[in-house]
């Protein structure tokens, strides 16, 4: 292969670009490709993963491509064949919608699939709201198994009462 | 010109006063962060990209570290304004492109910044001189404690803090160290020190970040990945593996002294001399000319520049910020000329310190 450039030399470094959500390729000789700041010996720099990556997920590929390639996130209407050409998700519940395809692609990127660092300060709030339900729960069946009606009757009031003022996605109360 | 007190304050992490100065330039860790209900910046309405905006400046101003910061949309700089805020680390060479709803948050000593509607909603920044990766962590750890009681953070129990590149889901942090590595360049043995440093699952990357160019013996190394290991840990890998290099340095330093003390004596002196004197000069021979100098400074050599004069000229000498300094736009020939000016200054105003410190 030549050079883009000069189209004389062989081509040598080779890079993906992504700009403005368009992937361009680059093929160039050793001379062009340091004339435009990328050196040969410390190509490796150059690149962060987020510029491969449209690459990366390419290789998930088979028979089943095309249709990933259609399913389309419910909230930002972004489908999976778009996210391959950018490398950028559309919305935070893209991460849902394409879950199935994103576990092997963070797996090879990170070399995990859990997060294991903080939690918003809200979402803490929110679980410990959470697990002050659950105990009210449990409280409530055992004053039933003891026929401690009143008592569970105040338990139940005290959990609607809870959920009553928030603090907790509607997704996590239909779950309920 | 909206930046002239940026432009003549010095950032508090070009101060010279962190732990290594003279051999890790700067310490940096960002937080990449995204409102729930919002798509991600490339996939927003303009009037979405308002509501962030205005979200997070309602946060800024609930948040006692930040509410001293200067808000600066891109639309009303100039692209010298612009390239400016590169030049000094504040923003990314993406946000200062892209003609949309974007902006930085920054305190007066840029210690803390935050961009605006880049490629996430938020990038929190915290910036320190030398090498305090651990301070640094916690200070940005507790701001974004502050603002996530008032956002709505894109998050989720099992992959973390969601970002719109999937290199960043989990603690969206990056963690880096600028450092300076002269004495394995000179070795040859940068290569593998490089090598080993992927190995390890860390990045290399350039001057001024993703997509920078390597110059002056400058390295930026941070973490890689963001899913599977807590921030402390990352930071604390980070740390290790930054102690190392710096050990490395210290050994094929050792070994050049050994082989060829007058040599690169006589190497550093001339580059300071052509510092001193030079009344046209390059960008890129100043970074190049005042590297050497640096290192001199890290062998311990008398009579140089200070580590806050060097950082000074290394930043001041840029090209947006020689013309941020004249206060117009000047072609290459006139940069070079009052850039050689400029130099001259600060080493005769470090000299005049040296001799008489106060």
């Amino acid at each position: 292969m030549q050079c883009q450039v000069c189209g004389k030399r062989p081509a040598v470094v080779h890079y993906t670009q992504i700009e403005n959500q368009k992937k361009s390729e680059y093929h160039l000789c050793e001379k062009c490709a340091e004339e435009r700041g990328y050196h040969t010996s410390l190509n490796k720099s150059k690149f962060s993963v987020g510029d491969l990556l449209a690459g990366m997920v390419d290789q998930t590929g088979g028979s089943e491509e095309s249709k990933l390639g259609r399913v389309r996130c419910p909230r930002c209407h972004m489908v999976y064949s778009t996210f391959k050409e950018s490398g950028r998700l559309g919305c935070s519940e893209c991460y849902e919608t394409f879950r199935a395809q994103l576990k092997p692609l963070l797996r090879r990127i990170h070399g995990s699939t859990r997060h294991s660092g903080k939690s918003p300060v809200k979402d803490s709030a929110r679980v410990a709201l959470r697990r002050e339900v659950q105990r009210l729960h449990e409280d409530m069946q055992k004053a039933i198994e003891h026929e401690e009606f009143e008592t569970a009757a105040r338990l139940r009031d005290q959990i609607r009462s809870i959920e009553a003022s928030g603090g907790r996605t509607p997704g996590e109360a239909e779950a309920r | 010109m909206k930046l002239t007190k940026l432009a003549r304050n010095l950032g508090g992490w070009l101060d010279g006063s962190g732990p290594s100065a003279e051999v890790v330039l700067s310490t940096r860790v960002r937080l990449a962060r995204n409102l729930r209900e919002v798509p991600f910046t490339h996939r927003a309405r303009e009037e979405q990209l308002a509501m962030v905006y205005s979200s997070v400046l309602s946060a800024v101003r609930k948040t006692p570290a930040l509410i001293s910061s200067a808000s600066l949309t891109m639309r009303e700089l100039t692209p010298v304004d612009r390239q400016f805020l590169v030049e000094r680390h504040l923003i990314s060479h993406d946000l200062a492109d892209n003609g949309r709803l974007r902006g930085l948050l920054v305190v007066p000593d840029e210690s803390v910044s935050a961009m605006v509607n880049e490629e996430d909603h938020l990038r929190l920044q915290a910036l320190a001189s030398g090498f305090q990766l651990r301070s640094a962590w916690e200070s940005i750890n507790s701001i974004d404690d502050e603002l996530g009681q008032d956002l709505d953070y894109a998050f989720s129990e099992d992959l973390g803090y969601l970002t719109a590149c999937p290199t960043n889901v989990g603690t969206g942090m990056r963690a880096s160290v600028l450092i300076h590595l002269p004495s394995l360049v000179l070795t040859k043995q940068i290569g593998r020190v490089l090598q080993g440093i992927n190995q390890v699952g860390l990045a290399v990357r350039g001057f001024y970040g993703e997509g920078s160019q390597i110059m002056g013996n400058f390295f930026q190394i941070s973490n890689q990945t963001t899913l599977g290991q807590s921030e402390k840990e990352t930071v604390e890998g980070l740390e290790r593996v930054t102690r190392q290099i710096i050990d490395a340095e210290q050994r094929a330093r050792d070994e050049l002294l050994k082989d060829a003390r007058v040599q690169i004596e006589d190497k550093i002196w001339r580059a300071y001399g052509t510092l001193r004197h030079s009344r046209v000069i390059s960008s890129q021979e100043v970074v190049n000319l005042s590297s050497a100098v640096r290192f001199g400074v890290a062998l311990a050599i008398p009579g140089l520049a200070s580590v806050r004069t060097l950082n000074e000229i290394l930043i001041r000498t840029q090209p947006a910020h020689v013309q941020l300094a004249a206060g117009k736009e000047l072609e290459q020939r006139e940069r070079n000329v009052l850039r050689a000016d400029l130099v001259r200054s600060l080493l005769d105003q470090n000299e005049a310190s040296a001799v008489n410190p106060n």
